[in-house]
This record gives structure tokens, C-alpha cells and sequence, in this order.
């Protein structure tokens, strides 16, 4: 389960307050205007960037003072998810190993992660030779094989156009299914959200309110919701 | 983790060039006063500096307006050619101005049949005119800069208004000129202060000496220790306080980013100014390319004459030059870690001192010890390392950077940290940086001749020495063959670097 009590973030004149929970194996979408800070909240929780006060905790353990790459957390931003010096195998398999020293097993692991998000046989190609959804598939076979419980999405499918957009999150959820992962992710377009979350997290001058069932929120949104959504 | 590495590798740096200044300092405590002829030196070196630097901008003005207005083929060359004195090695441009300028030179050849001459270029103007040859072009370069930074539009607009020449000038040109000639002059001025090699040839005497060649001349001829220590110090006061004002008025850097690309431009006058402007990139050409062309002629026919030790002077050169590379790329790249503007600041500390002062410090560190001739290879190593260091970390801090803001999140996210985030992400990323740094680094190694006269040994020359004696003993034929090699290995070793950082 992940836990924020009384986190606050600040930031000059930004402020966030965020006091809630989210069950773990859940998957719920942040949405909220530009600027309202749903991605300073995930960089939060990934630790990149401090809180000023407040405890993030994931099953009852403070993550603070936790390195990013220490956290029970893998994260996908909205670009620069792959190193394109890399090939495809490299850049899954540093999932496994950061040092990229692999084992046969290791090996026979990246192979079948590819094979899992329909990447099969492009394993010796660059990112660049790739589509921009094959790279996203890249991407998450990469978090696949990171197997950490908790699964945060910067928006790294905005470039992507709204049927392959969709294809990924299909892929999200199958993904997060099959592993039990937890999911936060930011969104800015409610289709999205009906079509992946079970629940909504809403952003809006200056606080990350508490999970709600994303469905009743779309379809009877309260004040601050249904401004954002126009 | 960077940060802690960019801690390391300024502490490592404070203390090699502090050491040496602390030893200079302590040694021209019980020293004398200076003398005339070491105000002399300082006069000299003044003034050599300032004629420097005014020619050089006054050469280069019409070079890089030629540069700017005209679209022609072998532009992109000629604008590369400007670039290419930054790693040609001193001595053998010198010899080559030699050949063009001097008692049995192109000039005086061709000037002799007229009953004009014979011109020397001994002294003075000599020490000037070889300056020129290197600090012309890159005036050229920052000047050209300005011109290509004046926006198209603004151009567009002066030949939709059919400005005349002189208006377009005052109205565009000359505001941008304000800016950038100060900064030129500056630099230039500042980097001739601590010309070394071409005063050792062409200067020399009560007349033309620069305070760096009487450091020399206090080692070499009078091993007068504390007199080499005042004088160091002379040199970095000046040194130090020319590089400040250069840094506090320069704008630009003349790395000179796209220079290579052709703005299109409406305004370029025709008729005789257009004959003026072939002419000006036509005689910069001749300037820039006569004398490497002289030592590379006079170098094929000079092949036979090459002494046996050129074999040993090519290897010590290769191998300072090779360490020279890894150990200013690895110094660079390890500051650049720090992504600290304090630590930036010091990586061009350098710039304040000169490669004979270090050189006089480091000998009065190691003389009590050791017998100085010994140490002349690392100690060369070590003082090259310094000179290209403040170019180099120039280079790579703001590539380190883009790559710790493109992919920094990314790796921390995977965990990637220590050597295998050099490995995977940051080697990779910059690898042409860090070979043209390495390339750059290894050239100017490679030519340079300066601390290994201090600490050169019969047995330990590096080939810009071995082609300095050759040339003191009037073997010209051989000094140029040995410079030939010298300015293959040179730009080859540049080339070889640069090219492995972009294909590697």
C-alpha cells in the first residue's frame, strides 16, 4: 500500500498537501489542470525531489532518504525512457542489471520481455530504428523486468496518437495485472482514465485529494473536477 | 557521486597549481628586486603583445567581413583552415615563417631582384608577425562569430530597404563590432603574454625579450634561481590580471559553433568591392598556407638528413602526447562531474599561469631531490595537462550536463550509478566530445615546446625540441624534415581522436 501522510511539497511559491492512501495492486489516474504539480507529486514519490515535511511510506516503510533507484518504485517519464546508444536488449536488460552484467538466465529473462510486449526479434536494433509505440513497448518490458511494486507513468505516452495510446495502456494493464503492480499515473484526458483507472486522483490548488472511484468522479464530477474538464 | 569526483579532481588541480606558486614564492622571497634588463623584458612583452593583438584584429576585420558577406566554394575550408593554427605546433610554424620571411626567404628572394630589402625578421617584428600568423585567424573566428550573430532578418531588411554599403555598416556592423573587438584584442593580448617558443627563436637579446623567454634565460644561462622565481612572479601578475580583463570583456568564445554554415545574404556589394574581398580571403589563404607549405617542401628533401635520434624524439613525443590526452580528458571529465560553477571557475585557473612559471615551480619542488632532467617527461606531461585543461572543461561541462538533464532521471531511476553509469551513459554520450578533447589535447602536447626546455636532457627530447637544436645548429633541411613529422603527428593524432569519438 502506499501511504503519504501529511506530505507537503514547496517549491518557491508552489505548495502541494497530499493525506491519503492507495491499496496496493490499485490503479488510479492523477488528473488536474497544468501546473496544479501531478508531476512534482510522482517525482515526489520517486524521490527526486524531497518533501518538505510529511512521510511517503510504502507498506508501513518511509521511503525517505531512499535513493530513486532504491525505492520500491519504477517510473517511466515523458521522454528519454531509453538511452539511444543503447540497443533494444541493452536498454530492457539494465532493468536486471544496472551494471548490465548478465547471466544466460538473465538473458533468456530480456528475451522473454520483449516477447511479452510484441518485441520479439528487434533485440539488437536502437531506439531510433524503432516506432515511437515500440519504444514505449521497449519501455515497459523494461519495467516488467524492474518488478517493483509500485508503477508511476509521467505522461510518456502523450507523443503517441490516441489509438496507440490506448493500445499502450491496454498493454499497462495487462502488465500491472499479471504482476500485481500498483499504478499512479498522470493523465490529462479523461478518456484515458476511464479506460485504465480504478480510480482518480485530483490535483487542484494545492492539494493531491484522496483516491476516488474513478467511474462515479467522470460521471458526476464535483466543482473542481468538472472546471478542469470544461 | 559526481559530485564527490568533481571535489576530487578541483582539489587535485588547486593543489598542482598552487604547489608550484608556493614554491616560487618562497623562493623569490630572499631574491632581488628586478633589474632593468628585467623591466626591459616586461616592456617588451607589453608591447609585443599589443601590436599582437592590434594587427591581428586589424588583419582579420576585413578576412572575416569577406568571410560573413560572401558565398563561394571552399568557403567551409577556408573558414576550417582558420582553426587549424589553434593545434599547429610553434616551432614549426616558425620555421615556415622562416622560410617565407627570412634572410633566404620567399620574400627576400623575390624582393631582392627589385633592389628592395633583404628584410629580417629577427626581433620585433618578427616576434609579431609569427602572432599574427597565429592569432589572425583566430580573430577571424570571434569576429565572424559577431557577424553571423546578427540576425538574417535584420540584413533582409537592409537590402529590402536597398541600404547602401556604409549605412548597412553603421547601422548593423559597426554596434556589433563595439562589442566584439574589445573581447578580441584582450584575448589575443593575454595569450601573447605568455608566448614562449617564437620570442626563444625569433626575440631574443636586451631588445626583444619577453619575461617568459628570461625565465628561460635565468635557468639556462645564469642558474639563478631566485631571479627565475621574480620574474615567475612578474609573469603571473601580468598573466593573471590579462586573463581576467579577457575573460571580463570577451563575449564569445570563438569555438565558433557553425561558422561553416552560409547565411544567405542579400546585401553583399558587387564591383571592386567584391574584387576586395577575393583578394583579402585570397592573400589569408597565402599567409596561412605558405609557410606550412614551405616546411613540408623543404621537409621531403630533408628527410635524409634527419639525425638517428628522431626515433626516440618521435616516441617520447608520441607517448607524452598520448598521456597528455587521456590525463586532460580524464581531468575535464572529472570537473565537469562536479556541475559546479565554483569548480568551472577553477578548472580555468590555469589561464592565470604560464607554462614556464609551473615549469619554475616544479623544478624548485623537485631540484633538492631529484635531478630535475630526470623528471622531464612527466613534468611536461603534467604542465600540457594544465594548458588544454580550462579549453577542454569548456567542451565537456556543458555536455556533461545534457546528459545528467537528458538521462540523469533515467539512471537514477535503473540505479545506474558509479561505473557503470560511465560505462553505459556517460562515456557513450559523450564520446565526440570527449575525442575532440582528447584529439585537442594530444596536438598541442604533441607540438608543444616549452617546460622540456627547462628540463630537457641529452637522451630525453621530445621532437619540437630535437627540432629547435637542429635548427640552433643551422641544419635547416633537417629541422624542417623533423617539423614535417611533427605537423603529421600532430594533426594526426587530432584527427585520430576526433574521428574515434564520432565512429567509435
Amino acid at each position: 500500500m502506499l501511504e503519504l501522510t501529511d506530505v507537503l511539497i514547496e517549491q518557491g511559491d508552489f505548495r502541494l498537501s497530499a493525506n491519503w492512501r492507495l491499496p496496493a495492486g490499485r490503479r488510479a489516474a492523477v488528473i488536474g489542470p497544468s501546473g496544479a504539480g501531478k508531476s512534482t507529486l510522482l517525482s515526489a514519490i520517486a524521490g527526486f525531489f524531497p518533501q518538505a515535511s510529511g512521510q511517503v511510506l510504502w507498506d508501513g516503510r518511509p521511503l525517505d532518504g531512499l535513493r530513486p533507484g532504491k525505492r520500491p518504485v519504477a517510473m517511466l517519464f515523458q521522454d528519454g525512457n531509453l538511452l539511444p546508444h543503447l540497443d533494444i536488449f541493452r536498454n530492457v536488460a539494465l532493468g536486471i542489471s544496472p551494471a548490465l552484467r548478465l547471466g544466460a538466465e538473465d538473458r533468456a529473462r530480456v528475451e522473454a520481455a520483449l516477447a511479452r510486449v510484441g518485441l520479439g526479434g528487434l533485440d539488437r536494433r536502437r531506439p531510433a530504428e524503432l516506432s515511437g509505440g515500440q519504444q514505449s513497448r521497449a519501455a515497459l518490458a523494461r519495467v516488467l523486468l524492474q518488478d517493483r511494486p509500485l508503477l508511476l507513468l509521467d505522461e510518456p505516452f502523450a507523443a503517441l496518437g490516441p489509438a496507440l495510446r490506448f493500445e499502450m495502456l491496454d498493454l499497462v494493464q495487462a502488465l500491472t495485472e499479471e504482476t500485481g503492480a500498483t499504478l499512479l499515473m498522470v493523465s490529462h484526458d479523461p478518456a484515458d482514465a476511464r479506460r485504465i483507472a480504478q480510480d482518480l486522483v485530483l490535483v487542484d490548488a494545492g492539494t493531491a485529494h484522496a483516491p476516488q472511484p474513478a467511474r462515479a468522479m467522470l460521471d458526476n464530477p464535483p466543482e473542481a473536477l468538472r472546471r478542469y474538464l470544461g | 557521486m559526481g559530485r564527490a569526483i568533481g571535489g576530487v579532481a578541483s582539489a587535485a588541480l588547486l593543489t598542482l597549481l598552487m604547489a608550484p606558486l608556493a614554491a616560487i614564492f618562497l623562493r623569490a622571497g630572499g631574491a632581488s628586486l628586478p633589474g632593468p634588463a628585467d623591466w626591459a623584458a616586461l616592456r617588451f612583452t607589453l608591447l609585443q603583445a599589443a601590436l599582437s593583438a592590434l594587427f591581428s584584429v586589424l588583419l582579420a576585420l576585413p578576412a572575416a567581413r569577406a568571410l560573413a558577406r560572401r558565398r563561394f566554394r571552399g568557403r567551409a575550408a577556408l573558414v576550417a583552415l582558420t582553426g587549424a593554427p589553434f593545434i599547429l605546433p610553434v616551432v614549426v610554424a616558425v620555421v615556415g615563417l622562416l622560410a617565407v620571411f627570412g634572410t633566404q626567404g620567399l620574400l627576400n628572394r623575390a624582393a631582392a631582384p627589385l633592389g628592395l630589402g633583404p628584410f629580417r625578421i629577427y626581433g620585433l617584428h618578427g616576434v609579431v608577425i609569427a602572432h599574427v600568423f597565429f592569432n589572425m585567424p583566430l580573430a577571424t573566428r570571434m569576429i565572424l562569430q559577431g557577424w553571423q550573430a546578427i540576425p538574417a532578418e535584420r540584413f533582409r531588411l537592409a537590402a529590402q530597404l536597398d541600404l547602401p554599403p556604409q549605412m548597412t555598416f553603421r547601422l548593423l556592423e559597426w554596434p556589433m563590432l563595439r562589442q566584439v573587438i574589445p573581447g578580441t584584442l584582450a584575448a589575443i593580448f593575454a595569450i601573447c603574454l605568455a608566448s614562449f617558443a617564437v620570442a626563444l627563436i625569433l626575440g631574443g637579446g636586451p631588445k626583444a625579450t619577453t619575461v617568459e623567454l628570461a625565465i628561460y634565460q635565468a635557468f639556462l644561462f645564469d642558474f639563478d634561481l631566485g631571479r627565475a622565481a621574480m620574474l615567475a612572479l612578474m609573469q603571473t601578475t601580468l598573466v593573471a590580471g590579462a586573463a581576467v580583463l579577457a575573460l571580463a570583456v570577451t563575449r564569445m568564445d570563438g569555438s565558433g559553433a557553425g561558422l561553416d554554415r552560409a547565411l544567405p545574404r542579400w546585401d553583399a556589394p558587387g564591383g571592386w568591392r567584391r574584387a576586395c574581398d577575393a583578394l583579402v580571403l585570397a592573400a589569408t589563404a597565402l599567409f596561412l598556407l605558405a609557410p606550412v607549405v614551405s616546411v613540408a617542401l623543404a621537409g621531403l628533401t630533408g628527410l635524409k638528413d634527419l639525425p638517428a635520434t628522431i626515433w626516440p624524439a618521435m616516441g617520447n613525443s608520441i607517448l607524452v602526447s598520448l598521456a597528455s590526452a587521456l590525463t586532460t580528458t580524464a581531468l575535464a571529465l572529472g570537473l565537469a562531474a562536479g556541475m559546479s560553477r565554483v569548480i568551472q571557475a577553477i578548472g580555468l585557473l590555469p589561464l592565470a599561469l604560464s607554462p614556464l612559471v609551473l615549469g619554475t615551480g616544479y623544478f624548485l619542488i623537485v631540484n633538492p631531490f631529484l635531478v630535475p632532467g630526470t623528471l622531464a617527461m612527466p613534468v611536461t606531461v603534467l604542465v600540457n595537462t594544465l594548458m588544454a585543461l580550462p579549453f577542454c572543461l569548456r567542451m565537456l561541462a556543458p555536455a556533461y550536463e545534457r546528459v545528467e538533464s537528458d538521462y540523469g532521471r533515467l539512471a537514477d531511476q535503473l540505479g545506474l550509478a558509479g561505473l557503470a553509469r560511465l560505462r553505459w551513459l556517460t562515456l557513450p554520450r559523450m564520446k565526440a566530445p570527449l575525442g575532440f578533447c582528447a584529439g585537442l589535447a594530444g596536438a598541442l602536447s604533441m607540438g608543444d615546446l616549452g617546460v622540456i626546455t627547462l628540463f630537457g636532457a641529452p637522451g630525453r627530447e621530445t621532437l619540437p625540441l630535437l627540432m629547435y637544436r637542429l635548427m640552433g645548429s643551422y641544419r635547416t633541411e633537417a629541422a624542417s624534415a623533423a617539423g614535417l613529422i611533427l605537423l603529421l603527428l600532430s594533426f594526426g593524432i587530432f584527427w585520430a581522436f576526433d574521428r574515434g569519438g564520432h565512429h567509435a
